[in-house]
């Protein structure tokens, strides 16, 4: 079974950063939320796998008690 | 009152129970004679228990209110001797399109395999479906329905139910080995036993208009709209009933005052909105509504039952309320007849509510996830409900995550404790805890269905390639099967003819077609055993008779 990769993975790491907030230029909040929640829907396709999908939504939220 | 349906009056007749000095005793009564306490019934005399139907009114369901039957109901119903009236007089559909704003964006079909006695789903409105339930029992020695005799009172004491009836000519009692309570949402049944249905209920409101219009207008689908056009900000669900009657289901909000909302003047304009100007229709029949999931902890308390509302509730998307309903009784009858008849212990009654209760959850869990989906929850839940459906126009991947409602199949009793687990290897979906497949078959020269071959008591199916596979130890096993206490009645399934002396209790079936042969991954000397309700309990790759047996004690609670 795989597991979430928690060590840096992404080759380019400030090229990535970049586009990812450039995603958002000019957008309204309203539509910030929707093409996040588009983002999080086709890259949680692409991973297909429930437990590592269950990890990283974990994560994301363990600093909220 | 319909323009479509006239209401059957049913008449209250005294019955002699009423003059008796102590309290007459019956096997069972069945509380409410709505479609789960009617299926009771029937399956009860079909099976020589004789009942008695008590109900506080005198007609079937006024207005319409379950409309799609699934596949297992039409099943069920046909072992009930009711399935052919319902799919001739229903609407046959398979297709389920989803809408966004103007587009269609995903279809689905409900039964995409052939070679089924019965389609995925009919519509039919709930009062047709009564009645023809109704003539069915009224056909049957074995069954007293009393109309205008409603229970006041329940007590159990001593292993025995007494129940105190009023009728228009005052009280009477009458007692019974066992109680199915069949009353509807609002239990009274339930309630007289201090028991409680818990569950979550939704703030929202929906309108049901039944309209008259002439069938070109839409196909024989469900259609259903996220953001319609005509109803902005909700959604609406269009289904075709019979008499050229359509349901038309508005989201409304929690906001909607219901009784403004009721009001023709108000409807009128909306369902107009919808079809178009140029569509001509009638309005039949409107109601709000709001719904719950929820569900009794148990559904028996000593020797009473509860079935269909009165122990578990769901949203109306997914269909999953009559057709969860009809399962229920169809797990409860047989073993209530093997225990009555001292077949079978105690104890198999127990099995009612732990298989009914999981089934329950199920259904509960899928039609919560619907009703979320449909009418999301938070901001945040809308964002990605909007998100899923919007990607779903281009991108197939979101497709399978929009939800207008999961319809209802029946779920796989898996965790049964009247199962026996695999001992090897199988790779067809009909697992133990599952109803068995269906496919047409040839019995004694004519063209037939499994399912129609199937139910009321156990059986066998050991399939065989050669003749030679069926060995005269075989076949005398297969014998005794079927004179054992709780017989075990075999069909051998075979792919053609084959020249045979069998013996009472063993019959031949051609599964020419190969369809029942491939859906049960099959090969020569497989065998299942089938629950009287059709459900699979216990399979083996080669038929070993002590198998048989110790499986068949457990599906009966030994």
């Amino acid at each position: 079974m795989s597991t979430l990769i928690t060590e840096a993975n992404l080759p380019r790491p400030d090229d990535f950063y970049q586009v990812l907030t450039d995603m958002h230029r000019a957008l309204s909040e309203e539509q910030s939320a929707d093409v996040n929640a588009r983002l999080i829907l086709l890259l949680s396709n692409h991973i297909g796998d429930q437990n590592i999908l269950e990890e990283a939504m974990r994560i994301a939220r363990e600093h909220i008690s | 009152m319909l323009n479509t349906y006239t209401f059957p009056e049913f008449h209250y007749a005294r019955s002699t129970d009423q003059d008796a000095q102590t309290p007459v005793k019956h096997p069972v009564v069945v509380v409410g004679a709505g479609p789960m306490g009617l299926a009771a019934a029937i399956d009860l005399a079909q099976n020589n228990v004789p009942v008695i139907i008590l109900d506080d009114n005198n007609t079937v369901s006024v207005g319409s209110r379950a409309v799609c039957y699934a596949k297992r109901f039409l099943d069920i119903s046909d072992r009930l001797g009711v399935g052919q009236r319902m799919v001739d007089k229903g609407v046959t559909w398979n297709i389920g399109k989803v809408f966004l704003d103007e587009e269609q964006i995903y279809s689905f079909n409900m039964l995409p395999e052939e070679h089924h006695r019965r389609p995925g789903f009919i519509n039919l409105q709930q009062y047709y479906m009564e009645e023809y339930y109704v003539d069915r029992l009224s056909q049957l020695d074995n069954a007293d329905l009393r109309w205008k005799n409603k229970v006041v009172n329940v007590v159990e004491e001593n292993d025995v139910v007494t129940l105190t009836v009023a009728t228009p000519e005052g009280e009477y009692q009458i007692q019974a080995d066992y109680v199915i309570a069949c009353d509807g949402a609002n239990s009274k049944v339930r309630a007289m036993c201090g028991l409680e249905s818990k569950g979550q209920v939704f703030h929202d409101r929906f309108l049901i208009a039944d309209v008259v219009m002439d069938p070109k207008n839409f196909p024989p689908e469900r259609w259903f709209w996220f953001n319609p056009p005509f109803h902005e900000g909700q959604s609406t669900l269009l289904h075709r009933q019979a008499d050229n009657v359509w349901r038309i289901d508005f989201d409304l909000g929690w906001d909607a005052d219901p009784e403004e909302e009721k009001k023709p003047e108000n409807i009128i304009p909306r369902v107009r909105a919808f079809l178009g100007k140029d569509v001509e229709f009638e309005l039949e029949w409107a109601s709000v509504y709001t719904f719950t999931c929820r569900r009794m902890e148990e559904f028996r308390k000593g020797r009473i039952f509860f079935a269909g509302d009165a122990a578990h509730q769901v949203s109306p998307f997914g269909a999953r309320g009559a057709n969860s309903g009809i399962e229920d009784t169809d797990n409860l009858v047989w073993k209530i007849k093997l225990v009555l008849e001292k077949r079978a212990p105690e104890a198999l009654l127990d099995s009612y509510s732990t298989e009914r209760v999981f089934a329950a959850d199920e259904n509960i869990l899928n039609s919560t996830r619907s009703t979320d989906f449909i009418t999301p929850k938070s901001k945040v839940s809308r964002v990605f409900r909007d998100a899923v459906l919007k990607l779903a126009k281009n991108y197939n991947f979101a497709r399978p995550l929009v939800n207008s409602g999961r319809l209802s199949v029946p779920p796989i009793l898996t965790e049964s404790p009247l199962n026996t687990a695999d001992s090897s290897k199988f790779t067809c979906k009909v697992v133990p805890g599952a109803p068995c497949t269906d496919g047409p078959v040839v019995r004694n020269g004519q063209n037939n269905f499994l399912l129609t071959c199937l139910g009321n008591t156990f059986n066998g199916l050991v399939f065989v390639e050669q003749r030679q596979d069926l060995t005269p130890e075989m076949l005398q096993q297969l014998a005794t099967l079927a004179t054992q206490d709780v017989p075990v009645k075999t069909y051998i399934v075979a792919r053609h003819d084959m020249d045979l002396n069998l013996p009472d209790g063993v019959e031949l079936l051609i599964d020419k077609v190969g369809a029942v042969n491939e859906r049960l991954d099959a090969k020569s000397g497989t065998f299942y055993l089938l629950r009287p309700d059709q459900l699979v309990t216990a399979r083996m790759r080669q038929f070993d008779q002590p198998a048989v047996v110790a499986a068949l004690n457990k599906a009966l609670g030994n």
